[in-house]
C-alpha cells in the first residue's frame, strides 16, 4: 500500500486558460507523453470558454490532425470547425479555435526573406547546405517553433497561444536549441575550418600550434571541399542577416519569460517521463520562467474502492462464477497500478511541493474526432484529486448493499 | 539494431536481449547512442565513460559489457589515428570545433556511431574468434533509425575518399548482411503499432533486414475471449458479476459494482486493442509483460529470461 497521499496543489486548468492574462500556454514534457493531444484538448476547451485561441501543432498523429482540419501543410492557422461545418459551442461570440502545424523549412525560408534583400535571400536559400541546416540540423525544428511562435505573438490577433513542443528526449532541447542553431550559425567555426590562415588571429594558432592545421585539414578531408565550401558561402550570406536572426531568438526567449507565458509540463506515470519533468521544473525555475503546473497524463483511478488483496483472496474463492473472479482480478491489477502511479508522483511532488498538479485518467482508444479532445479537456479541469489509493482507503466505510 | 517508438522501451529490451544473449558463458557488447546514460540508470552503474566496461553477469556466467559512443570522442579518435592532434584535440573539443563538424554534416555523426559498432563487432580475440558473441546497438527511434542505418546515403553529404569514407564501405557491407538484425520495440496500441509496420516497410525499401517485432509491457487479459467484445462495447452483465461476487461472500454496493464493471469496460477495450493491434503485426513477435514496480536490474534479468525462454539465443534462428 502507499503512503497517504499527500495533498498537492491542484491545477487549476479553467482558471489558467480563463485569465486575459495568460497569451502563451506552452505544453512541454518528454516524447511520447501525449503533448500534442494535450495541447489540442487545452486549446479547444479555451475557444469554448470565450478565447480566440490558435494551437500550434508539431507533429500531430494522422487522426488527430485531421481532427482539427489539418491535412495539408499550410505553416499558417486554419480555423477549426465542428465535424457538421458549424461553429464550435462558444459560450460567448469571440471563441474561435484556429490551429497549425509547424513547417520548419517553409518557416525559414519566410525568416531568410525577410531578413534580407530577394537576391541575397534567394542565393542562400538555394545553397545545398543550407538545405541539410534547414530539414535536418537537430535543433532547427525547435528553433522554428520559437520563431513562429513569436510571429503568432506580434500579429496580436491572438487571445491565447497554445504551443505544443517537438518531440524529443529531452524537454530541454526546447529551451536549448535556439541557443545551439546561434552559436552554430555564428560564422566562427566554418572561418576557421575554411580558411584557418586567415580566421582566428595570432593567438588562437598560437595556442592551437600546428594541431589546428591538421585539424582542419583532417576535418576537410572527412567532409570534402564542397561541403566546406557551400558552408563557407552559406554563411558568408547569412552574415548580413545573422544579427537580426539572432536578436529574433532573443526576443522569443523573452517572450517565453514574460508574465503573460505559461508553461504546462506533461508527463505519463512513468518513471523517465516524470525524470524528464522534474529536469524541466528545475530550468524553468533556474530561468525565470512561469510554471503553471504539471499534467500527469494517462493515469489509471480505481474507480470501485476494493483493496487487491480482498479482491484477489476473493478471486481464488471463487468457483463457477469465471466472470465474477475476471472482474476481481482485473480490478486487482488496476489497483496496484494506480498504486504505483501514485507512488511515483508522491516521488515527484516530495522534491517539487509547489507544483500543481491535475491528474487526466487515460481516455481509451484514440482520439479521432472534435469529442475526444473536449472528453480531455473536461478531464485536465475535473481536477481529480481522489486517487486510487484515497478510494482505497475508504474502504472501511463501506456498507455492504443490503 | 534494438529500435522502437519513444516511450515503448527499447532500451529495456536491449539491455534485455543483451543479458539474454550473454546466458551461458557468452560475451555481449550493449552499446548506447544517443548520450543519454540510459543503460547506466538501468543498469543502477555511474554513468558510461567512452570504453567498454563489465556492467553485468549473465546467468550460467556470461558477461554484458556497454558502451556509451560519443560521436565526438570517436571523431577525435580517427583524427589522432591520422594527423597527430596532441594537446589540440582537446583544445578543440572545448572550443566546440569538434561538435562544429560533426553537426555541418549530419549523416556524419551516425557514420561515427554505426562505424565504432562495426569496430566491435569485427575485433577478435587471439584465437580468431570474436570478442563479443552478440553486440546489441540500443539504437535512435524508429523515426530515425532508416537514416541512421542508411550510411550509404550518408555518406554521399561526404568526401569521397578519405579514412571514414573506406570504414564507411565496410559499415554498408555489416549493415546489409545476415549479421544484422533491426528488432523493432513496439507497445500493443495502434500509433506505436502503425510506426513499427512503417518503420519494416521503410527498412526493406533500403535493402535493410528486419528482425523480429518484440512486444513490450503487454498486460494480462482476465476476461474470457468471449466475454471481450461485448465488453468492449460496454455490455457486461452486471447482475452475473453481483451473484458471483455473492458466492464468494462480497456483497457490494451499487457504487462499488458500478465501478467495477466501469473498470471492467476499460480493460476490456484495451485487451480488443491489444488483439487487433497483434493481428496486425503478425509473426516473428515477442512478448514480454509489464512490470507492475518498474524496471530495476532484478526485474530485468526476468526479461531476460522470458527472452530466452521464447527462443532468443546466439544461433537460435529469430536473432541469428
Amino acid at each position: 500500500m502507499s503512503p497517504a497521499p499527500k495533498v498537492t496543489a491542484v491545477l487549476d486548468v479553467d482558471a489558467l486558460i480563463d485569465d486575459p492574462g495568460t497569451r502563451v500556454l506552452v505544453c512541454c514534457g518528454s516524447g511520447g507523453v501525449g503533448k500534442t493531444t494535450t495541447s489540442a484538448a487545452l486549446a479547444i476547451r479555451a475557444a469554448e470558454r470565450g478565447r480566440r485561441t490558435v494551437v500550434l501543432t508539431i507533429d500531430p498523429a494522422k487522426r488527430l490532425a485531421q481532427a482539427l482540419g489539418l491535412q495539408a501543410l499550410s505553416n499558417e492557422p486554419g480555423r477549426v470547425e465542428a465535424a457538421d461545418g458549424g461553429a464550435l459551442s462558444a459560450t460567448d461570440g469571440r471563441g474561435e479555435l484556429h490551429a497549425m502545424m509547424l513547417d520548419m523549412r517553409r518557416t525559414f525560408d519566410e525568416m531568410v526573406q525577410s531578413h534580407s534583400p530577394p537576391d541575397r535571400a534567394e542565393k542562400i536559400i538555394s545553397n545545398p547546405f543550407y538545405q541539410t541546416i534547414s530539414s535536418s540540423f537537430s535543433g532547427t525544428q525547435e528553433y522554428m517553433a520559437m520563431e513562429k511562435l513569436g510571429q503568432l505573438a506580434a500579429t496580436g490577433e491572438w487571445d491565447l497561444i497554445v504551443v505544443d513542443t517537438p518531440p524529443s528526449r529531452s524537454a530541454l532541447d526546447f529551451l536549448d536549441a535556439p541557443q545551439r542553431m546561434s552559436t552554430f550559425l555564428d560564422g566562427r567555426m566554418i572561418r576557421l575550418l575554411s580558411s584557418p590562415a586567415r580566421a582566428g588571429g595570432k593567438g588562437l594558432r598560437k595556442l592551437l600550434g600546428a594541431g589546428f592545421s591538421l585539424f582542419a585539414r583532417g576535418v576537410g578531408t572527412i567532409l570534402g571541399g564542397q561541403l566546406l565550401a557551400d558552408a563557407s558561402a552559406f554563411v558568408q550570406a547569412f552574415d548580413t542577416m545573422f544579427g537580426g536572426f539572432r536578436e529574433r531568438a532573443e526576443a522569443t526567449y523573452e517572450l517565453l519569460r514574460s508574465p503573460g507565458t505559461a508553461f504546462v509540463v506533461v508527463a505519463a506515470p512513468e518513471p523517465d517521463a516524470l525524470r524528464e519533468a522534474a529536469y524541466f521544473v528545475d530550468r524553468l525555475s533556474a530561468e525565470g520562467m512561469p510554471l503553471s503546473g504539471l499534467v500527469l497524463n494517462r493515469t489509471h483511478p480505481v474507480l470501485a474502492p476494493l483493496s487487491a488483496t480482498r479482491a484477489r483472496d476473493a478471486a481464488d474463492g471463487l468457483r463457477g462464477a469465471p466472470l465474477a473472479a475476471a472482474v476481481l482480478r482485473l480490478h486487482a491489477d488496476r489497483v496496484d497500478l494506480a498504486d504505483r502511479e501514485e507512488r511515483l508522483l508522491a516521488r515527484f511532488t516530495s522534491a517539487h511541493p509547489a507544483v500543481a498538479v491535475t491528474r487526466v485518467p487515460v481516455v481509451s482508444g484514440d482520439i479521432t474526432d472534435l469529442d475526444g479532445l473536449r472528453e480531455i479537456g473536461a478531464r485536465l479541469a475535473a481536477a481529480s484529486d481522489v486517487t486510487g489509493a484515497e478510494a482505497v482507503a475508504s474502504e472501511q466505510s463501506l456498507r455492504p448493499a443490503r | 539494431m534494438v529500435s522502437g517508438k519513444g516511450g515503448t522501451g527499447k532500451t529495456t529490451v536491449a539491455a534485455a536481449l543483451a543479458l539474454a544473449l550473454a546466458s551461458g558463458g557468452r560475451r555481449t557488447l550493449l552499446i548506447e547512442v544517443e548520450g543519454r546514460q540510459g543503460i547506466a540508470q538501468l543498469f543502477d552503474t555511474p554513468p558510461l565513460p567512452y570504453e567498454e566496461r563489465k556492467i553485468a553477469v549473465a546467468p550460467g556466467g556470461g558477461e554484458v559489457r556497454a558502451l556509451a559512443v560519443d560521436p565526438e570522442a570517436a571523431l577525435l579518435e580517427y583524427l589522432e589515428l591520422f594527423y597527430r592532434l596532441g594537446m589540440a584535440g582537446r583544445t578543440l573539443r572545448r572550443m566546440g570545433a569538434i561538435e562544429f563538424a560533426t553537426t555541418l554534416a549530419p549523416g556524419l555523426r551516425d557514420v561515427l556511431l554505426t562505424g565504432k559498432a562495426k569496430e566491435c563487432v569485427a575485433r577478435n580475440r587471439p584465437d580468431g574468434r570474436p570478442v563479443y558473441d552478440a553486440v546489441i546497438v540500443d539504437a535512435p527511434p524508429t523515426g530515425r533509425i532508416v537514416s541512421f542505418l542508411d550510411v550509404t546515403t550518408a555518406m554521399a553529404d561526404l568526401a569521397r575518399s578519405g579514412p571514414i569514407h573506406g570504414q564507411a564501405e565496410g559499415v554498408v557491407r555489416l549493415l546489409h548482411s545476415p549479421l544484422t538484425a533491426v528488432h523493432l520495440v513496439t507497445l500493443l496500441e495502434d500509433l506505436p503499432v502503425t510506426e513499427t509496420l512503417e518503420t519494416v516497410d521503410q527498412l526493406l525499401a533500403v535493402g535493410l533486414p528486419p528482425g523480429a517485432v518484440i512486444a513490450n509491457q503487454v498486460r494480462p487479459q482476465w476476461l474470457p475471449d468471449r466475454s471481450v467484445t461485448a465488453a468492449a462495447n460496454g455490455r457486461v452483465d452486471a447482475d452475473r458479476i453481483r451473484a458471483g461476487l455473492s458466492t464468494a461472500g462480497l456483497d457490494l454496493s451499487t457504487d462499488v459494482l458500478d465501478g467495477l464493471v466501469a473498470e471492467t469496460v476499460e480493460h476490456a477495450v484495451r485487451v480488443h486493442g491489444e488483439t487487433t493491434a497483434l493481428a496486425r503485426l503478425g509473426p516473428p513477435l515477442l512478448e514480454l509483460p509489464r512490470l507492475i514496480d518498474g524496471v530495476d536490474l532484478g526485474s530485468l534479468y526476468g526479461l531476460a529470461e522470458a527472452l530466452v525462454e521464447q527462443g532468443v539465443g546466439v544461433g537460435a534462428g529469430v536473432l541469428a
